[in-house]
């Protein structure tokens, strides 16, 4: 795991790497205008020629001891700018992660257990309209239907009115995840108002993302269920439903676990452009920004969380698996 | 086992074709007989008419054919006319005209890429499967590096870096998409090197390339090549969702995420009526599921047809 942390960092360093001097200096920069002189003299102060091993070892240590330096566009330091964004891509990602599992799970098992019948073939519709549908488009056709059309689930993460109270003195910020405050202060005006924007974006990516889900179990299903011990409760005469729901699905599920893990980093990457469509105000959308604004610096430190959340995750996912299998476990 | 070395033997006879024509026969009328696969042919067959025949369709006005011709400044976009058969985005850039030459541009972007992506990962890949060792730490370790970083924000940082525009999404792509060609490549190999016959065109005095180039490469490169045909959809959405995040080609350019990015503004309607510019925010997005949608059919369909070791059950 170290190493490959290690490499992530060596593939953030190489990036910022093919940035030119001049424009890197650029981060260090106060005033407006800027003489070539100043800035050759700045590239010289801070090391912007060194050979690059050096000034890995310099980045090196500055991101050890947490210092990821300013964001333009947080208007704070980088690491302020991450506290204020994340908790919102959390939330999201929090609620979306066990649904998207669930669905894909629900229909993978209708999949498996009526193979090559039509409610199959719908399940695989829906698999292959969801891989392909651009995750931007389905959000915006969500959007014109129920924000232009209907009126309800209006982008943003909270109304103005929500926001007033969210920003007053009076409501305590505990963990800084919307809906959990939200409870904490006993306010459900804007638990409500935070799940009523938590909506659209939920459905969108569970729209998009149960796919994976769906193939995994369908497939590991069949396979469960083509198994001996399963030809012998059905032998027995035991309930169908308990055996596809206890003894067939309980296998099965084993490696979607595995996946979920991996979904679940994955979609802190994707919140990018579900962030954007939906206007949330969280990293996701901060790194757009970012990105077109040349905030090299948040972009930097994003990129290096989400690999680091990434390769955490699959470490977890190893453990639980290992743990959840008995096969592995006990062997 | 035993009938790979009879294959081996025969084709030394020069008669190596005949079998595996028939197994090119035999895969293709199977893979005809799936409903959905015939949909997904007919998807990109027709992607790939409009893409040829692009400057009889709509022909380009001005020197550079992919930028869409607009009449007018107007903001507003105009409905589907005789002028503008479906209709325009904001400041009057022809819906149609974007869809045609984007479908050229799709083609070029998704070829490109994963023709050199290809031509990277399996050299990649055989270097590390056939040498093992310190080779194949060193590649596979860059590959993990790679697979550690999510795509897209890899490639928006990426993008970032070079500068923004078309040309450095596409040279981005190439530089992400290698790896699982690498890791496929690798995995197979890795089987295939313990074979008989292997060993025993080893001992029969052929060289390392030879055996990577005749013996292994013919025998892996189908799971590889699947792979690849559902990747075209996938860069070219990929490369549509850099655009429509602003880093890829400029507005008013034949791209369809560009185009999609441009309905942004134009989701909700006048009060009279909130589906006004419906066809701006349809349009453009379907074009590119559509396309997505014929390269994963088929994709799909061939995973479970030419995978020897998938049919015949």
């Amino acid at each position: 795991m170290v190493v490959v942390l290690f490499g992530v960092s060596l593939f953030v360093f190489a990036i910022m790497m093919i940035i030119p001097p001049g424009r890197r200096a650029a981060i260090y920069v106060t005033q407006e205008k800027i003489t070539p002189d100043q800035m050759n003299a700045m590239i010289k102060k801070y090391g912007l020629d060194d050979p690059a091993p050096v000034q890995y070892v310099r980045w090196l240590k500055q991101i050890l001891s947490g210092n990821f330096g300013y964001s333009v566009t947080a208007s704070a330091p980088v690491i302020e700018g991450f506290k204020t964004y994340f908790p919102i891509t959390l939330e999201l990602v929090l609620y979306a992660t066990p649904l998207i599992i669930l669905v894909g799970i629900w229909l993978g098992t209708i999949g498996a257990v009526h193979k090559d019948k039509p409610l199959d073939h719908a399940t695989r519709v829906f698999a292959i309209i969801g891989y392909s549908l651009p995750t931007f488009w389905l959000g915006l056709i969500l959007l014109m239907i129920f924000y232009g059309y209907l009126g309800i689930f209006p982008p943003g993460y909270l109304s103005n009115k929500g926001k007033d109270i969210l920003f007053s003195p009076a409501f305590k910020r505990y963990t800084y995840i919307l809906t959990v405050d939200a409870v904490l202060n006993w306010r459900w005006n804007i638990f409500w108002d935070a799940l009523y924007h938590l909506a659209l974006p939920t459905i969108n990516l569970i729209l998009l993302n149960s796919a994976l889900i769906l193939r995994l179990m369908r497939s590991s299903m069949l396979e469960a269920l083509g198994q001996d011990y399963i030809r012998t409760a059905l032998a027995k005469g035991a309930d169908k439903r308990t055996i596809y729901n206890i003894h067939a699905r309980r296998n099965a599920m084993i490696p979607v676990i595995t996946i979920s893990g991996i979904l679940f980093a994955g979609l802190l990457g994707g919140m990018v452009i579900t962030e954007t469509i939906f206007a949330r105000d969280g990293i996701g959308l901060w790194m757009a920004r970012a990105a077109l604004q040349m905030d090299v610096p948040a972009i930097m430190f994003n990129v290096l969380f989400l690999g680091t959340v990434f390769v955490v995750f699959n470490l977890i996912v190893d453990v639980v698996y290992a743990y959840i299998d008995p096969r592995i476990r006990l062997a | 086992m035993n009938d790979t070395v009879v294959t081996e033997r025969e084709k030394k006879e020069k008669i190596a074709v005949h079998p595996r024509l028939q197994e090119f026969l035999f895969s293709t009328r199977r893979f005809l007989k799936n409903p959905l696969t015939i949909i997904g042919l007919v998807i990109i067959i027709l992607f790939a008419l409009i893409a040829v025949f692009a400057p009889l369709i709509a022909p380009p006005q001005g020197s550079d054919p992919y930028r869409i011709p607009h009449t007018g400044w107007k903001m507003a976009p105009s409905p589907p006319s005789d002028l503008h058969p479906l209709g325009t985005l904001e400041q009057q850039y022809d819906i149609f005209y974007g869809v045609v030459w984007g479908t050229r541009l799709a083609f070029r972007i998704g070829v490109v890429v994963v023709f050199a992506n290809l031509l990277i990962g399996i050299i990649l890949g055989a270097l590390a499967g056939y040498y093992g060792g310190i080779t194949d730490e060193i590649i596979m370790r860059i590959t993990d590096m790679f697979y550690a970083i999510p795509f897209l924000v890899a490639a928006m940082a990426l993008v970032v870096a070079i500068g923004r525009g078309l040309k450095a999404v596409i040279i981005v792509l190439i530089i992400l998409g290698w790896p699982t060609y690498t890791r496929v490549i690798r995995g197979e190999i890795l089987v295939l090197r313990e074979k008989d016959y292997i060993l025993a065109a080893r001992a029969g005095g052929a060289s390392s390339l030879r055996i990577i180039f005749k013996h292994i490469l013919p025998n892996s490169i189908y799971s590889v090549l699947i792979i690849a045909s559902m990747n075209i959809g996938t860069v070219v959405l990929t490369a549509a969702a850099l655009s429509f995040l602003g880093l890829g080609s400029e507005t008013g350019y034949a791209d369809w995420g560009q185009m999609v990015a441009m309905s942004r503004n134009w989701i909700v309607g006048p009060a009279d009526n909130r589906l006004a510019y419906w066809y701006v925010v349809i349009i453009p997005g379907f074009v590119i599921a559509m396309f997505v949608l014929g390269w994963n059919l088929l994709g799909d369909a061939a995973r479970d047809v030419f995978d020897p070791k998938m049919r015949r059950r």
